[in-house]
């Protein structure tokens, strides 16, 4: 035991360094598109490693979650933009709805098991889609142009320049990530590998299962849907597809799957490599539109799928990735 | 609303339905034998009708002759696929799960990837193929051929498939291989020559599913992904590990599509397929014929 507290204070400690040592990052990178990737990346450790609560360590896996990202763009974006609500509020109630609707999903869907579960949380996700796609008052397909009503923090806008949005994106990510730490070595995290592992196991040794996976689903749902209104705010255009997509869903999962699944760091790792090498091989090699991006990115996600099927996180550790 | 408006379109669902069990079948054929979800599913049967298209362009073959060499191709590809990824992705120790997703899924961007880059974004149609664009009148309602040829060779392929399974050498190897994958190795059967040839036939089945398709629907590198997630919810709403579940899902799937596009706007048709996928998985968590 000691030394998992010990693991768990070295985590910690590291966190901060790194967490530091990217709040420096603006001092040195003043170019633009490099901004915009660092926040790119940000965002999807935070959403990465929201997902990773429920699919990871408490091992229902969803291929939904844009689902919560949408909501939480829509909520944020349909409050400023119809009533003058502030977006901190907006994202604030995204991230209420979204959990509330994730618990209302998941009372029928968490007695699904394996692919029935998968492809109810894909199926529900594009169920959303859709309606966003038909919902006239929401923009329909053409979505929601978001007014600039300033450039400060109060409405959260800024047309002049992104270190702000980098630093929210970097804050979100910190709370994800601690968010995870601390949950670890909660009567939650442990429930929850429980469940992952044997939920009729753990049903006979006193795990609520079911409140179990309310839990993971709120929490996760919460989250992704702060990052859904951060999007918002930053791209200041949000449409059904560009939110809801089925590409999100797969998006949030990816950096933690190919990182570490069910690891602290997997979604951090994950993200620092996917996503700045997602955007470069758009921008170096997507530009003829020929998909040469896409081959060099579906290659690597099989091979680093067959390669480490525990995720990459494991090259970077002396310790072992707990036990799957 | 007729009743004759109902029944025609109930008719072409119907048939549409037995096309999308066919799609399905490699699936479940698949994911019984070895317990894996192909997430490229929906790419193979874009590489079918690509296939099939060029069998077209370039040697004026029909696609109906060439529904027997799109088969074919998609068998070797098929069995291709399972030797060099699939074979290494159920090694897989830790997280066997996300690994045959995430491997396959990568796969799938790959092929995507691959057909823009050698067939451009453009999309492309079967022109004058013998069905294509042709109609058929039975008792007053009109039906399309493509569709109709479809609905036969769906049901000629299942009917063959159970022959198939329940007759032969290998179709026996293939069913006790699902069983005890240790106890075959005992008795002398290559696991992974069985594997192969079951991604092979699943594959198969879906070329031919291919060729049909290309008669009556536009070829571009992203249609795989339309048909895919309607073959996961085929399958899913038969149950997993049933072939017959995947015949009887499609026909489900076909009807409640034609139904939705009576009472919803187009743009919602689908919404009637996954309602009813949620319905019958929550009363029936195992799906219809499920029987894990």
């Amino acid at each position: 035991m000691d030394s998992f507290h010990q693991r768990r204070r070295r985590d910690l400690f590291v966190a901060f360094i790194f967490a530091g040592l990217a709040a420096l990052a603006p001092l040195f990178v003043k170019d633009v598109y490099v901004q915009n990737i660092m926040v790119l990346t940000l965002m999807y450790a935070a959403l990465s490693q929201s997902w990773n609560i429920l699919s990871g360590y408490c091992g229902q896996i969803s291929l939904g979650h844009a689902l919560y990202f949408g909501i939480g763009a829509y909520t944020t974006a349909l409050l400023f933009t119809k009533f003058g609500v502030l977006p901190w509020f907006g994202m604030l109630a995204g991230g209420v709805i979204s959990a509330l609707i994730a618990m209302g999903l998941g009372y029928p869907c968490f007695r699904l098991r394996g692919h029935y579960f998968v492809i109810a949380t894909i199926v529900i996700a594009e169920i959303g889609l859709l309606l966003f796609h038909n919902w006239t008052w929401a923009g329909a397909a053409l979505g929601i142009d978001i007014p600039i009503r300033g450039d400060n923090w109060l409405t959260f806008q800024f047309t002049r320049s992104k270190l702000p949005y980098f630093y929210f994106a970097l804050a979100l990510a910190c709370v994800a990530w601690f968010v995870t730490w601390w949950l670890e070595d909660s009567k939650w995290g442990f429930w929850w590998r429980a469940v992952k592992d044997n939920p009729d196991a753990a049903e006979s040794l006193g795990v609520v299962v079911f409140n179990s996976k309310m839990g993971a689903a709120a929490v996760s749902a919460f989250l992704v849907a702060i990052g859904g209104s951060f999007y918002a705010q930053f791209v200041s255009y949000i449409d059904p597809e560009s939110v809801m997509g089925f590409q999100f869903s797969l998006l949030m999962a990816l950096p933690a799957v190919l990182g570490g699944i069910g690891t602290l760091w997997g979604p951090v790792l994950g993200a620092v490599i996917l996503i700045p090498l997602t955007e470069l091989t758009r921008s170096y090699i997507g530009g003829s539109g020929r998909g040469v991006d896409l081959i060099v990115y579906g290659g690597l996600i099989v091979l680093i799928s067959l390669a480490r099927p525990q995720g990459l996180v494991g090259l970077f550790s002396s310790r072992k990735v707990p036990a799957q | 609303m007729t009743a004759e408006t109902i029944i025609q379109s109930l008719a072409s669902g119907l048939l549409m339905g037995l096309l999308y069990g066919l799609i399905a079948v490699g699936l479940a054929l698949i994911f019984g034998l070895m317990d894996v979800v192909n997430f490229a599913h929906g790419e193979f049967l874009m590489i079918a009708m690509y296939i099939t298209f060029f069998l077209f362009a370039f040697f004026a073959l029909d696609p109906l002759l060439s529904m027997p060499l799109v088969a074919a191709a998609l068998f070797v590809f098929g069995a291709v696929v399972y030797l060099l990824i699939v074979r290494f992705a159920v090694r897989a120790k830790a997280n066997a799960g996300m690994v045959q997703i995430f491997s396959t899924f990568g796969l799938a961007i790959v092929m995507r990837g691959l057909a823009q880059y050698f067939f451009t974004p453009d999309y492309r149609s079967v022109n004058h193929s013998w069905l294509g664009g042709k109609t058929v009148s039975i008792g007053g309602i009109f039906l399309p051929q493509p569709q109709l040829f479809g609905a036969l060779v769906a049901i000629l392929a299942f009917v063959g498939l159970y022959f198939f399974i329940n007759r032969t050498d290998f179709g026996r190897a293939l069913e006790a291989t699902r069983e005890d994958a240790g106890a075959v190795a005992l008795v002398g059967i290559d696991k992974n020559r069985v594997f192969a040839l079951g991604w092979g036939l699943g594959a198969a089945l879906v070329g031919l599913s291919g060729a049909i398709m290309a008669t009556f629907f536009y070829i571009y590198p992203d249609v795989g992904a339309s048909f895919a997630l309607i073959a996961y919810i085929t399958v899913a709403l038969g149950g997993f590990g049933s072939v017959f579940g995947a015949f009887a899902g499609g026909i489900i799937v076909g009807l409640v599509e034609a139904a939705t596009a009576l009472m919803l706007p187009p743009a919602l048709k689908s919404v009637g397929i996954y309602a009813v996928y949620l319905l019958v998985v929550f009363v029936r968590p195992r799906g219809l014929f499920g029987s894990m």
